[in-house]
């Protein structure tokens, strides 16, 4: 199994590289900076949160490497990146995102579809823990497929593109059994298809169509934290249904320098082949 | 594994529930006299403060702040100011949150760090998660006092 195989080497990585960049990760509570999404911004697994990554504060830098993988039914979608946090205002980042095509690939004569998302995320207003009305990010996402062929043959207009969301995340203190609650809210204008690994736009549309998605996440203490994710999706390839995705994640944040997160991820239908589940594990280091 | 949209489904409507329900009145003074015991009463608060004293001078992130302060009123000022917001018998004193520290231009980054170190405080003397959560939500609309504009 690739997962039993990679991960080993990917937290060697992870870990050595986060201790070498020298000082403390900054001043932010304990995983307030969530964790690495796959799309690599701070957030969830699958949905951005309005938190920048890492735990800069206003007089600091910070930021994080993270590597990702889902193994669902028939594919293996893959996510490594970085980002970097200045003063908590603005958060910028780039990474990889790859989907094994498995055994569609040998029909296809493509071993993966790949792309390349790089991002920035402002803190427009607000502090998740101490603000009133939570915390407000703007953000961008500029993807661009590595390969064509695949998405071109099944109708994507375009090779890359450019998704735009508001978030917002607030804390609750003691909300849940005394247990503080984050919840999270995006709203993301995009045209991607499967978050764009099939390319951008389609035969049903080529125009960005709003999206919602939410989390909510319960501290359990802080070191752990466990909840669901939503993320709704366009559908503009008529060749096969586009569907939600859905999550169900734990995350362990034993100190500021390292996160793991281990999920159930439900990604529906990919390319005709439906109800695509399995385990996601994504590990986080911080600098 | 249907399931699994099953259990989210149901996860999301019971924390959203959750969210709703307004945590103030009577059952907020009950769970304030709670929080009183469950930090030890007055002598379990002096301890915890005098902990944080300890973080505070060792962390080179607010220490300056700190320096030239009477110790003993300051320890004995936020041991009634913590009593008093967790239900106890005491009552603070001493100035409003905004004009003690209004000419110290206090940082989000230090206003992080004392927040830490209470956290820290909090867990050297095995304070549960639950009665450090219920002091935090007491003190995090001060927030806005504390930190500089």
């Amino acid at each position: 199994m690739t997962l039993a195989r990679d991960l080993p080497m990917a937290m060697i990585l992870v870990l050595a590289l986060a201790t070498h960049v020298q000082g403390a990760p900054g001043s932010r509570l304990w995983a307030t900076g969530g964790v690495t999404t796959i799309e690599g911004t701070a957030g969830g697994g699958l949905v951005p949160w309005a938190l920048l990554s890492g735990y800069a504060s206003d007089e600091e830098w910070g930021g994080t490497l993270a590597l990702s993988r889902a193994e669902v039914d028939d594919f293996t979608l893959g996510f490594a990146g970085v980002t970097v946090n200045w003063r908590n205002r603005l958060e910028l980042s780039a990474g990889r995102q790859t989907l094994d095509l498995g055994t569609l690939g040998a029909t296809l004569g493509q071993d993966e579809l790949a792309q390349d998302i790089f991002g920035a995320k402002a803190r427009l207003a607000g502090d998740v823990l101490y603000g009133t009305y939570g915390q407000w990010s703007l953000g961008l996402q500029h993807k661009r497929n590595r390969h064509f062929t695949v998405p071109s043959a099944v109708g994507a207009r375009d090779e890359s593109g450019t998704d735009i969301y508001l978030s917002g995340s607030k804390l609750f203190f003691a909300a849940l059994a005394s247990r503080n609650l984050l919840v999270n809210l995006t709203a993301r204008g995009t045209r991607a298809n499967q978050g764009g690994l099939l390319g951008f736009g389609g035969d049903r549309s080529r125009a960005h169509e709003l999206m919602l998605e939410a989390s909510v996440a319960l501290f359990m203490n802080r070191h752990w934290l466990a909840g669901v994710e939503y993320r709704q999706k366009p559908d503009n390839l008529s060749f096969a249904e586009e569907d939600d995705w859905h999550d169900l994640f734990v995350a362990w944040v034993p100190d500021r320098r390292l996160a793991v997160t281990a999920a159930f991820v439900d990604l529906g239908g990919i390319a005709g082949l439906p109800d695509q589940r399995g385990v996601y594990l994504s590990l986080q280091g911080s600098f | 594994m249907t399931f699994i949209r099953l259990i989210s489904g149901c996860f999301l409507a019971v924390l959203l529930t959750a969210c709703q329900t307004p945590v103030t009145g009577e059952a907020g003074a009950e769970r304030d006299a709670n929080l009183y015991d469950a930090l030890g009463q007055r002598a379990g608060i002096e301890a915890i403060v005098e902990d944080l004293m300890y973080l505070i001078v060792d962390d080179t992130r607010i220490a300056f702040q700190f320096r030239g302060l009477d110790v003993n009123r300051f320890h004995s000022r936020l041991s009634d100011q913590i009593c008093g917001l967790a239900g106890g018998p005491c009552r603070y004193t001493g100035r409003s949150m905004a004009e003690s520290h209004q000419a110290m231009a206090i940082t989000e980054t230090q206003f992080n760090a004392l927040v830490e170190n209470l956290v820290l405080a909090l867990e050297r003397n095995g304070i549960s998660t639950a009665a450090q959560n219920q002091l935090l939500a007491q003190l995090a609309p001060m927030h806005g006092d504390i930190v500089a504009p």
